[in-house]
Protein backbone atom coordinates (compact mmCIF):
# COMPACT_ATOMS: atom_id res chain seq x y z
CA UNK A 1 0.00 0.00 0.00
CA UNK A 2 1.57 3.40 -1.11
CA UNK A 3 2.19 6.04 1.72
CA UNK A 4 -1.06 8.05 1.29
CA UNK A 5 -1.15 11.30 -0.31
CA UNK A 6 -3.45 14.65 0.46
CA UNK A 7 -6.76 13.96 1.09
CA UNK A 8 -7.48 17.05 -0.76
CA UNK A 9 -7.11 16.77 -4.59
CA UNK A 10 -4.71 19.38 -5.43
CA UNK A 11 -4.36 18.25 -8.86
CA UNK A 12 -7.85 18.97 -10.01
CA UNK A 13 -7.19 22.62 -9.48
CA UNK A 14 -5.25 25.28 -11.39
CA UNK A 15 -3.01 26.70 -8.64
CA UNK A 16 -0.78 23.28 -8.68
CA UNK A 17 0.54 25.22 -12.38
CA UNK A 18 -0.39 28.52 -11.51
CA UNK A 19 1.77 29.07 -8.08
CA UNK A 20 4.87 26.89 -9.36
CA UNK A 21 4.85 29.88 -12.59
CA UNK A 22 4.37 32.39 -10.49
CA UNK A 23 6.98 31.91 -7.94
CA UNK A 24 9.70 30.87 -10.62
CA UNK A 25 8.79 34.35 -11.90
CA UNK A 26 9.74 35.77 -8.29
CA UNK A 27 12.59 33.60 -7.24
CA UNK A 28 13.94 34.67 -10.89
CA UNK A 29 13.46 38.52 -10.05
CA UNK A 30 14.03 38.40 -6.44
CA UNK A 31 17.44 36.66 -7.08
CA UNK A 32 18.58 39.54 -9.76
CA UNK A 33 17.65 42.46 -7.58
CA UNK A 34 19.37 40.93 -4.56
CA UNK A 35 22.12 40.15 -6.78
CA UNK A 36 22.20 43.73 -7.59
CA UNK A 37 22.22 45.03 -3.97
CA UNK A 38 25.22 42.66 -3.05
CA UNK A 39 27.22 43.18 -5.65
CA UNK A 40 26.68 46.83 -5.07
CA UNK A 41 27.76 46.61 -1.82
CA UNK A 42 31.07 45.26 -2.81
CA UNK A 43 31.45 47.50 -5.68
CA UNK A 44 30.99 50.80 -3.30
CA UNK A 45 33.20 48.78 -0.64
CA UNK A 46 36.38 48.03 -3.64
CA UNK A 47 35.76 51.59 -5.07
CA UNK A 48 36.09 53.16 -1.95
CA UNK A 49 38.46 51.39 -1.03
CA UNK A 50 41.06 51.75 -3.92
CA UNK A 51 40.19 55.56 -4.19
CA UNK A 52 40.70 56.35 -0.46
CA UNK A 53 44.65 56.71 -0.39
CA UNK A 54 45.15 57.69 -3.48
CA UNK A 55 45.40 60.95 -5.29
CA UNK A 56 45.24 62.59 -8.56
CA UNK A 57 47.70 66.09 -9.06
CA UNK A 58 46.53 67.52 -12.53
CA UNK A 59 48.84 70.04 -14.26
CA UNK A 60 46.58 71.43 -17.64
CA UNK A 61 48.24 72.04 -20.72
CA UNK A 62 46.81 74.99 -21.17
CA UNK A 63 48.53 76.51 -18.18
CA UNK A 64 51.81 75.48 -19.68
CA UNK A 65 52.56 72.48 -17.76
CA UNK A 66 56.34 71.79 -18.52
CA UNK A 67 58.85 69.30 -17.23
CA UNK A 68 59.81 72.15 -14.96
CA UNK A 69 56.50 72.62 -12.91
CA UNK A 70 56.06 68.49 -13.20
CA UNK A 71 59.28 68.24 -11.36
CA UNK A 72 58.16 71.09 -8.77
CA UNK A 73 54.84 69.52 -8.37
CA UNK A 74 57.03 65.88 -7.32
CA UNK A 75 59.63 67.54 -5.42
CA UNK A 76 56.38 69.51 -3.44
CA UNK A 77 54.48 66.27 -3.29
CA UNK A 78 57.91 63.97 -2.19
CA UNK A 79 58.51 66.31 0.54
CA UNK A 80 54.88 66.47 2.15
CA UNK A 81 54.08 64.54 5.46
CA UNK A 82 51.36 61.54 4.68
CA UNK A 83 52.79 61.04 0.78
CA UNK A 84 53.78 57.23 0.72
CA UNK A 85 54.52 57.66 -3.36
CA UNK A 86 54.21 59.93 -6.21
CA UNK A 87 54.51 59.30 -9.85
CA UNK A 88 53.99 61.19 -12.91
CA UNK A 89 51.92 59.55 -15.83
CA UNK A 90 54.23 59.43 -18.64
CA UNK A 91 52.51 61.29 -21.64
CA UNK A 92 51.83 57.85 -23.72
CA UNK A 93 50.33 56.60 -21.07
CA UNK A 94 48.30 59.66 -20.54
CA UNK A 95 47.42 59.61 -24.17
CA UNK A 96 46.33 55.67 -24.02
CA UNK A 97 43.70 56.95 -21.60
CA UNK A 98 42.19 58.71 -23.84
CA UNK A 99 42.66 56.71 -26.78
CA UNK A 100 39.27 54.59 -26.86
CA UNK A 101 37.84 58.08 -27.21
CA UNK A 102 40.11 59.94 -29.63
CA UNK A 103 41.32 57.22 -31.59
CA UNK A 104 45.09 56.45 -32.71
CA UNK A 105 45.00 59.11 -35.57
CA UNK A 106 46.78 61.99 -33.27
CA UNK A 107 49.87 61.29 -31.23
CA UNK A 108 50.53 62.56 -28.14
CA UNK A 109 52.71 65.43 -29.16
CA UNK A 110 49.50 66.50 -31.32
CA UNK A 111 47.52 66.27 -27.79
CA UNK A 112 47.47 68.81 -25.62
CA UNK A 113 47.20 66.85 -23.12
CA UNK A 114 47.62 67.69 -19.00
CA UNK A 115 50.17 66.07 -17.23
CA UNK A 116 49.53 63.81 -14.66
CA UNK A 117 50.61 62.59 -11.17
CA UNK A 118 49.72 59.71 -9.11
CA UNK A 119 49.55 60.29 -5.89
CA UNK A 120 49.21 57.18 -2.76
CA UNK A 121 48.82 58.07 0.64
CA UNK A 122 50.01 56.83 3.78
CA UNK A 123 46.11 56.32 5.08
CA UNK A 124 48.06 56.11 8.82
CA UNK A 125 49.57 59.03 8.48
CA UNK A 126 46.13 61.45 7.72
CA UNK A 127 47.79 63.47 4.83
CA UNK A 128 47.08 67.46 5.00
CA UNK A 129 45.19 68.02 1.75
CA UNK A 130 44.47 71.41 2.12
CA UNK A 131 47.79 72.45 2.67
CA UNK A 132 49.52 70.47 0.07
CA UNK A 133 46.91 72.14 -2.36
CA UNK A 134 47.83 75.50 -1.33
CA UNK A 135 51.84 73.97 -1.51
CA UNK A 136 51.11 73.16 -5.09
CA UNK A 137 49.45 76.28 -6.12
CA UNK A 138 52.42 77.78 -5.28
CA UNK A 139 55.22 75.41 -6.70
CA UNK A 140 53.35 74.57 -9.81
CA UNK A 141 50.03 77.65 -10.86
CA UNK A 142 47.88 76.16 -11.92
CA UNK A 143 48.05 72.44 -10.31
CA UNK A 144 44.85 70.53 -9.40
CA UNK A 145 44.69 68.21 -6.60
CA UNK A 146 42.22 65.50 -7.47
CA UNK A 147 40.83 63.20 -4.27
CA UNK A 148 38.39 61.89 -5.80
CA UNK A 149 36.03 62.84 -3.24
CA UNK A 150 33.16 63.94 -5.58
CA UNK A 151 33.37 61.52 -8.14
CA UNK A 152 33.53 58.89 -4.68
CA UNK A 153 30.39 60.77 -3.42
CA UNK A 154 28.51 60.99 -6.55
CA UNK A 155 28.85 56.91 -7.18
CA UNK A 156 28.08 56.15 -3.68
CA UNK A 157 24.94 58.24 -3.68
CA UNK A 158 24.39 56.48 -6.81
CA UNK A 159 25.29 52.61 -6.01
CA UNK A 160 22.86 53.69 -2.72
CA UNK A 161 19.88 55.12 -4.93
CA UNK A 162 20.19 51.81 -7.17
CA UNK A 163 20.76 49.66 -3.61
CA UNK A 164 17.02 51.14 -2.31
CA UNK A 165 15.69 50.77 -5.57
CA UNK A 166 16.50 47.09 -5.85
CA UNK A 167 15.45 46.47 -2.35
CA UNK A 168 12.28 48.04 -2.75
CA UNK A 169 11.79 45.72 -5.61
CA UNK A 170 12.50 42.65 -3.38
CA UNK A 171 9.83 44.05 -1.03
CA UNK A 172 7.28 44.31 -3.63
CA UNK A 173 8.06 41.03 -5.24
CA UNK A 174 7.50 40.01 -1.69
CA UNK A 175 4.51 41.32 -0.97
CA UNK A 176 3.03 39.94 -4.72
CA UNK A 177 4.06 36.63 -3.94
CA UNK A 178 2.17 36.78 -0.60
CA UNK A 179 -1.13 38.20 -2.06
CA UNK A 180 -0.83 35.65 -4.82
CA UNK A 181 -0.11 32.52 -2.76
CA UNK A 182 -3.40 34.17 -0.39
CA UNK A 183 -5.40 34.43 -3.85
CA UNK A 184 -4.08 30.74 -4.91
CA UNK A 185 -5.20 29.48 -1.47
CA UNK A 186 -8.39 31.08 -1.28
CA UNK A 187 -9.18 29.42 -4.92
CA UNK A 188 -8.26 26.18 -3.60
CA UNK A 189 -10.54 26.79 -0.34
CA UNK A 190 -13.25 27.19 -2.68
CA UNK A 191 -12.87 24.74 -5.44
CA UNK A 192 -12.75 22.05 -2.80
CA UNK A 193 -15.49 23.25 -0.33
CA UNK A 194 -16.41 19.71 -0.21
CA UNK A 195 -14.02 17.94 0.85
CA UNK A 196 -13.16 20.47 3.25
CA UNK A 197 -16.77 19.80 4.89
CA UNK A 198 -16.53 16.39 4.51
CA UNK A 199 -12.85 16.54 6.80
CA UNK A 200 -14.55 18.83 9.17
CA UNK A 201 -17.22 16.48 9.68
CA UNK A 202 -15.13 14.19 10.06
CA UNK A 203 -13.61 15.81 12.75
CA UNK A 204 -10.84 17.32 11.66
CA UNK A 205 -9.43 20.35 13.09
CA UNK A 206 -8.63 23.82 11.46
CA UNK A 207 -5.05 23.10 11.58
CA UNK A 208 -5.34 19.90 10.04
CA UNK A 209 -6.46 21.02 6.76
CA UNK A 210 -4.58 24.10 6.95
CA UNK A 211 -1.19 21.86 7.00
CA UNK A 212 -2.75 20.31 3.83
CA UNK A 213 -2.89 23.58 2.00
CA UNK A 214 0.76 24.53 3.76
CA UNK A 215 2.19 21.44 2.65
CA UNK A 216 0.46 22.01 -1.04
CA UNK A 217 2.34 25.75 -1.29
CA UNK A 218 5.55 24.71 -0.01
CA UNK A 219 5.83 21.83 -2.50
CA UNK A 220 4.84 24.11 -5.28
CA UNK A 221 6.97 27.55 -3.82
CA UNK A 222 10.04 24.85 -4.06
CA UNK A 223 9.45 24.01 -7.65
CA UNK A 224 9.00 27.05 -8.86
CA UNK A 225 11.63 28.38 -6.54
CA UNK A 226 14.28 26.05 -7.50
CA UNK A 227 13.57 26.75 -11.24
CA UNK A 228 13.62 30.45 -10.93
CA UNK A 229 16.84 30.01 -8.98
CA UNK A 230 18.29 28.18 -12.08
CA UNK A 231 17.21 30.54 -14.38
CA UNK A 232 18.47 33.87 -12.29
CA UNK A 233 21.74 31.84 -11.59
CA UNK A 234 22.06 31.43 -15.63
CA UNK A 235 20.82 35.01 -16.49
CA UNK A 236 23.37 36.34 -13.72
CA UNK A 237 26.65 34.13 -15.44
CA UNK A 238 25.49 35.31 -18.69
CA UNK A 239 25.23 39.24 -17.74
CA UNK A 240 29.07 38.53 -16.27
CA UNK A 241 30.06 37.08 -19.49
CA UNK A 242 28.78 40.20 -21.41
CA UNK A 243 30.06 42.81 -19.22
CA UNK A 244 33.45 41.35 -19.65
CA UNK A 245 32.90 40.93 -23.13
CA UNK A 246 32.20 44.71 -23.59
CA UNK A 247 36.01 45.75 -22.78
CA UNK A 248 38.49 48.63 -23.04
CA UNK A 249 41.96 49.04 -23.41
CA UNK A 250 42.25 45.28 -24.20
CA UNK A 251 40.99 43.42 -21.05
CA UNK A 252 42.12 46.17 -18.61
CA UNK A 253 39.04 48.28 -18.58
CA UNK A 254 35.68 46.52 -19.10
CA UNK A 255 32.80 49.50 -20.03
CA UNK A 256 29.97 47.75 -17.96
CA UNK A 257 31.00 46.74 -14.37
CA UNK A 258 31.82 43.14 -13.78
CA UNK A 259 29.86 41.33 -11.51
CA UNK A 260 31.61 39.62 -9.16
CA UNK A 261 29.07 37.36 -6.94
CA UNK A 262 31.45 35.70 -4.02
CA UNK A 263 30.47 32.23 -2.81
CA UNK A 264 28.61 33.53 0.18
CA UNK A 265 26.74 35.59 -2.27
CA UNK A 266 25.90 32.48 -4.02
CA UNK A 267 24.73 30.85 -0.39
CA UNK A 268 22.21 33.97 -0.24
CA UNK A 269 20.49 33.66 -3.56
CA UNK A 270 20.23 29.65 -2.92
CA UNK A 271 18.23 30.37 0.30
CA UNK A 272 15.62 32.13 -2.32
CA UNK A 273 13.47 29.42 -3.05
CA UNK A 274 13.51 27.83 0.81
CA UNK A 275 12.41 31.55 1.66
CA UNK A 276 9.75 31.49 -0.95
CA UNK A 277 8.55 28.21 0.56
CA UNK A 278 8.33 29.38 3.81
CA UNK A 279 6.37 32.35 2.46
CA UNK A 280 3.93 30.41 0.85
CA UNK A 281 3.19 27.67 3.56
CA UNK A 282 2.70 30.71 6.30
CA UNK A 283 0.76 32.49 3.66
CA UNK A 284 -1.71 29.54 2.86
CA UNK A 285 -1.48 28.50 6.80
CA UNK A 286 -2.64 32.30 7.84
CA UNK A 287 -5.10 32.21 4.82
CA UNK A 288 -6.67 28.99 5.67
CA UNK A 289 -7.23 29.33 8.90
CA UNK A 290 -9.05 32.86 8.80
CA UNK A 291 -10.81 31.56 5.73
CA UNK A 292 -12.14 28.29 8.04
CA UNK A 293 -12.71 30.47 11.27
CA UNK A 294 -15.81 31.75 9.87
CA UNK A 295 -17.64 28.29 8.71
CA UNK A 296 -19.65 27.25 11.20
CA UNK B 1 -27.57 11.24 23.36
CA UNK B 2 -29.52 13.62 20.84
CA UNK B 3 -32.25 16.22 22.05
CA UNK B 4 -34.06 18.79 20.12
CA UNK B 5 -36.37 21.21 21.76
CA UNK B 6 -38.28 23.43 19.23
CA UNK B 7 -35.18 23.75 17.67
CA UNK B 8 -35.21 25.82 14.07
CA UNK B 9 -32.63 26.32 11.46
CA UNK B 10 -32.27 28.53 8.59
CA UNK B 11 -29.28 28.95 5.91
CA UNK B 12 -28.12 32.25 6.43
CA UNK B 13 -30.62 35.02 6.48
CA UNK B 14 -33.11 32.63 4.18
CA UNK B 15 -36.34 31.54 5.86
CA UNK B 16 -36.64 28.66 8.26
CA UNK B 17 -36.11 25.47 6.58
CA UNK B 18 -36.75 23.58 10.05
CA UNK B 19 -39.34 24.60 12.66
CA UNK B 20 -40.03 23.79 16.24
CA UNK B 21 -38.28 19.99 16.07
CA UNK B 22 -38.49 18.36 18.88
CA UNK B 23 -36.40 14.93 19.37
CA UNK B 24 -35.05 12.41 21.42
CA UNK B 25 -32.74 9.72 20.18
CA UNK B 26 -31.86 7.55 22.85
CA UNK B 27 -28.18 6.17 23.34
CA UNK B 28 -28.37 2.56 20.75
CA UNK B 29 -31.45 3.47 19.11
CA UNK B 30 -32.75 2.88 15.12
CA UNK B 31 -34.33 5.65 13.65
CA UNK B 32 -35.84 6.14 9.75
CA UNK B 33 -36.23 9.58 9.21
CA UNK B 34 -38.99 10.15 6.03
CA UNK B 35 -40.93 12.59 4.42
CA UNK B 36 -41.45 13.85 0.90
CA UNK B 37 -38.58 15.55 -0.84
CA UNK B 38 -37.70 19.31 -0.04
CA UNK B 39 -39.55 18.48 3.47
CA UNK B 40 -35.47 18.93 5.62
CA UNK B 41 -34.59 15.35 5.69
CA UNK B 42 -31.15 16.64 4.95
CA UNK B 43 -30.87 19.90 6.90
CA UNK B 44 -31.73 17.85 9.98
CA UNK B 45 -29.39 15.50 9.85
CA UNK B 46 -26.87 18.03 9.03
CA UNK B 47 -28.10 19.43 12.28
CA UNK B 48 -27.71 16.25 14.19
CA UNK B 49 -24.23 15.47 12.26
CA UNK B 50 -22.85 19.41 13.37
CA UNK B 51 -22.69 20.25 9.52
CA UNK B 52 -24.93 22.97 10.88
CA UNK B 53 -25.57 25.02 13.80
CA UNK B 54 -29.61 25.64 14.93
CA UNK B 55 -30.83 28.90 14.66
CA UNK B 56 -32.91 29.11 17.98
CA UNK B 57 -33.90 26.23 20.03
CA UNK B 58 -32.46 23.88 22.68
CA UNK B 59 -30.07 21.15 21.02
CA UNK B 60 -27.74 18.78 22.74
CA UNK B 61 -25.68 16.23 21.62
CA UNK B 62 -23.95 13.71 23.93
CA UNK B 63 -24.93 15.75 26.61
CA UNK B 64 -23.48 18.80 25.43
CA UNK B 65 -25.66 22.22 24.84
CA UNK B 66 -25.20 22.56 21.70
CA UNK B 67 -25.66 26.64 22.00
CA UNK B 68 -22.21 26.17 24.82
CA UNK B 69 -20.12 24.57 22.77
CA UNK B 70 -17.56 26.20 20.34
CA UNK B 71 -16.18 25.80 17.05
CA UNK B 72 -12.98 24.07 18.65
CA UNK B 73 -14.87 21.89 20.37
CA UNK B 74 -16.58 20.97 18.26
CA UNK B 75 -14.03 18.86 16.30
CA UNK B 76 -13.96 15.67 18.97
CA UNK B 77 -17.78 16.07 18.66
CA UNK B 78 -17.83 15.23 15.47
CA UNK B 79 -15.70 12.58 15.53
CA UNK B 80 -18.27 10.23 17.65
CA UNK B 81 -20.39 10.83 14.67
CA UNK B 82 -20.08 8.45 11.48
CA UNK B 83 -22.02 10.14 8.03
CA UNK B 84 -22.92 8.37 4.59
CA UNK B 85 -24.33 10.81 2.54
CA UNK B 86 -26.91 10.30 -0.58
CA UNK B 87 -23.82 11.43 -3.08
CA UNK B 88 -21.09 8.77 -1.22
CA UNK B 89 -18.74 12.18 -1.59
CA UNK B 90 -15.72 9.69 -1.26
CA UNK B 91 -12.73 11.12 -2.33
CA UNK B 92 -11.96 10.36 -6.13
CA UNK B 93 -8.48 9.91 -5.79
CA UNK B 94 -7.97 8.42 -2.99
CA UNK B 95 -7.98 4.38 -2.93
CA UNK B 96 -11.30 2.65 -0.97
CA UNK B 97 -8.75 1.92 1.88
CA UNK B 98 -7.14 5.67 2.19
CA UNK B 99 -10.83 6.68 2.00
CA UNK B 100 -12.10 4.59 4.48
CA UNK B 101 -8.90 5.59 6.68
CA UNK B 102 -9.19 8.85 6.43
CA UNK B 103 -11.34 9.35 9.42
CA UNK B 104 -8.56 7.57 11.51
CA UNK B 105 -5.68 9.96 9.79
CA UNK B 106 -8.00 12.77 11.05
CA UNK B 107 -8.33 11.73 14.78
CA UNK B 108 -4.40 11.49 14.63
CA UNK B 109 -4.23 7.07 15.03
CA UNK B 110 -1.06 5.50 13.95
CA UNK B 111 -0.63 4.20 10.36
CA UNK B 112 0.54 0.97 12.13
CA UNK B 113 -2.95 0.75 14.16
CA UNK B 114 -4.96 2.14 11.74
CA UNK B 115 -4.13 -0.57 9.00
CA UNK B 116 -5.55 -3.76 10.37
CA UNK B 117 -8.77 -1.84 11.60
CA UNK B 118 -9.12 -0.49 7.84
CA UNK B 119 -8.75 -4.19 5.84
CA UNK B 120 -11.47 -5.61 8.46
CA UNK B 121 -14.29 -3.07 7.74
CA UNK B 122 -13.60 -3.30 4.23
CA UNK B 123 -13.66 -7.33 4.80
CA UNK B 124 -17.40 -6.49 6.55
CA UNK B 125 -18.63 -4.78 3.65
CA UNK B 126 -17.59 -7.21 1.33
CA UNK B 127 -14.70 -4.92 -0.34
CA UNK B 128 -11.38 -6.96 1.10
CA UNK B 129 -10.31 -7.41 -2.78
CA UNK B 130 -11.05 -3.85 -3.44
CA UNK B 131 -8.62 -2.18 -0.70
CA UNK B 132 -6.48 -0.59 -3.85
CA UNK B 133 -9.35 0.56 -6.18
CA UNK B 134 -10.32 3.96 -6.85
CA UNK B 135 -13.98 5.29 -6.41
CA UNK B 136 -14.62 6.15 -9.89
CA UNK B 137 -13.81 2.43 -10.68
CA UNK B 138 -16.15 0.86 -8.42
CA UNK B 139 -19.74 0.64 -8.75
CA UNK B 140 -22.48 2.93 -7.19
CA UNK B 141 -22.90 -0.10 -4.71
CA UNK B 142 -19.01 -0.60 -4.28
CA UNK B 143 -18.86 2.88 -3.37
CA UNK B 144 -21.74 3.25 -1.15
CA UNK B 145 -20.23 0.18 0.84
CA UNK B 146 -16.76 2.26 0.67
CA UNK B 147 -18.67 5.64 2.41
CA UNK B 148 -20.25 3.13 4.97
CA UNK B 149 -17.39 1.47 6.04
CA UNK B 150 -15.41 5.01 6.39
CA UNK B 151 -18.75 6.12 8.58
CA UNK B 152 -18.50 3.05 10.59
CA UNK B 153 -14.22 3.03 10.75
CA UNK B 154 -13.77 5.18 13.69
CA UNK B 155 -16.69 3.26 15.71
CA UNK B 156 -19.24 6.64 16.01
CA UNK B 157 -21.60 6.15 18.65
CA UNK B 158 -24.12 7.75 16.16
CA UNK B 159 -24.42 7.37 12.45
CA UNK B 160 -26.57 9.82 10.19
CA UNK B 161 -27.18 8.44 6.95
CA UNK B 162 -28.78 10.21 4.07
CA UNK B 163 -30.70 8.32 1.78
CA UNK B 164 -27.89 5.77 2.14
CA UNK B 165 -30.21 3.22 -0.47
CA UNK B 166 -31.40 5.68 -2.93
CA UNK B 167 -28.60 5.07 -5.56
CA UNK B 168 -28.52 0.95 -5.08
CA UNK B 169 -31.26 -1.73 -6.17
CA UNK B 170 -33.43 -2.76 -3.71
CA UNK B 171 -30.93 -6.51 -2.60
CA UNK B 172 -28.22 -4.33 -2.10
CA UNK B 173 -30.35 -1.85 -0.29
CA UNK B 174 -31.29 -4.69 1.83
CA UNK B 175 -27.84 -5.61 2.33
CA UNK B 176 -26.58 -2.33 3.44
CA UNK B 177 -29.84 -1.87 5.98
CA UNK B 178 -28.66 -5.17 7.36
CA UNK B 179 -25.23 -3.89 7.74
CA UNK B 180 -26.82 -0.68 9.94
CA UNK B 181 -28.73 -2.88 12.24
CA UNK B 182 -25.36 -5.12 12.58
CA UNK B 183 -24.10 -2.09 13.71
CA UNK B 184 -26.84 -1.00 15.78
CA UNK B 185 -26.40 -4.31 17.46
CA UNK B 186 -23.21 -3.25 18.03
CA UNK B 187 -24.59 -0.44 20.05
CA UNK B 188 -24.43 2.58 17.54
CA UNK B 189 -27.41 4.93 17.25
CA UNK B 190 -28.42 5.41 13.73
CA UNK B 191 -30.79 7.95 11.85
CA UNK B 192 -31.42 6.88 8.27
CA UNK B 193 -33.01 9.07 6.22
CA UNK B 194 -35.15 7.33 3.17
CA UNK B 195 -38.48 7.90 1.24
CA UNK B 196 -38.19 4.17 0.71
CA UNK B 197 -41.19 3.86 3.06
CA UNK B 198 -41.65 0.33 2.70
CA UNK B 199 -38.36 -0.07 3.41
CA UNK B 200 -38.50 1.06 6.88
CA UNK B 201 -41.66 -0.34 7.34
CA UNK B 202 -39.90 -3.86 6.50
CA UNK B 203 -37.88 -3.07 9.83
CA UNK B 204 -39.87 -2.16 11.36
CA UNK B 205 -38.29 0.58 13.72
CA UNK B 206 -39.42 4.33 15.24
CA UNK B 207 -39.97 6.15 12.02
CA UNK B 208 -39.26 10.38 12.31
CA UNK B 209 -41.43 11.69 9.88
CA UNK B 210 -41.07 15.28 8.43
CA UNK B 211 -43.36 17.81 6.31
CA UNK B 212 -42.53 20.91 5.19
CA UNK B 213 -39.51 21.35 7.94
CA UNK B 214 -41.76 20.40 11.04
CA UNK B 215 -41.36 16.81 12.37
CA UNK B 216 -44.97 15.12 12.67
CA UNK B 217 -44.41 11.95 14.03
CA UNK B 218 -41.96 12.63 16.56
CA UNK B 219 -43.31 15.53 17.95
CA UNK B 220 -46.47 13.86 19.02
CA UNK B 221 -43.94 10.83 20.19
CA UNK B 222 -42.17 13.52 22.23
CA UNK B 223 -45.05 15.35 24.00
CA UNK B 224 -46.43 11.78 24.95
CA UNK B 225 -43.13 10.49 26.69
Amino acid sequence: MSAPGPAIPFGRDGSSRFLPALTLLMVFLAGLALAAVMDLERALARWDQSLTGTLTVELPAATGATDKSLDAALAVLHDAPGIKSATAIDRDATAKLVEPWLGTALSPADLELPRLIDVRLDVSAHADLAALRAKLAAAAPGATLDDHQLWLDSFARFARSAEITAIAILVLIGGVAVMSVAFATRTGLAVHRDTIELLHLMGARDAYVARQFERQALRLALIGGVAGLVLAAAALLALSQAANAVSLLGDSVTLLPPLHLRGWNWAVLAVLPIVAGLVAMATARITVLATLRRLP
Amino acid sequence: MVRFENVGMRYGTGPEVLRDITLRLDAGSFHFLTGPSGAGKTSLLRLIALAERPSRGLASLFGEDLSRVTRADLAPLRRKIGIVFQDFRLIPHLSAFDNVALPLRVAGVAEAKLRDNVREILEWVGLADKLDAKPPTLSGGQQQRVAIARAVVARPKLLVADEPTGNVDDAMALRLMRLFEELNKLGTTLIVATHNAALARQFNRSVLHLEDGELQAAAAAWAAS
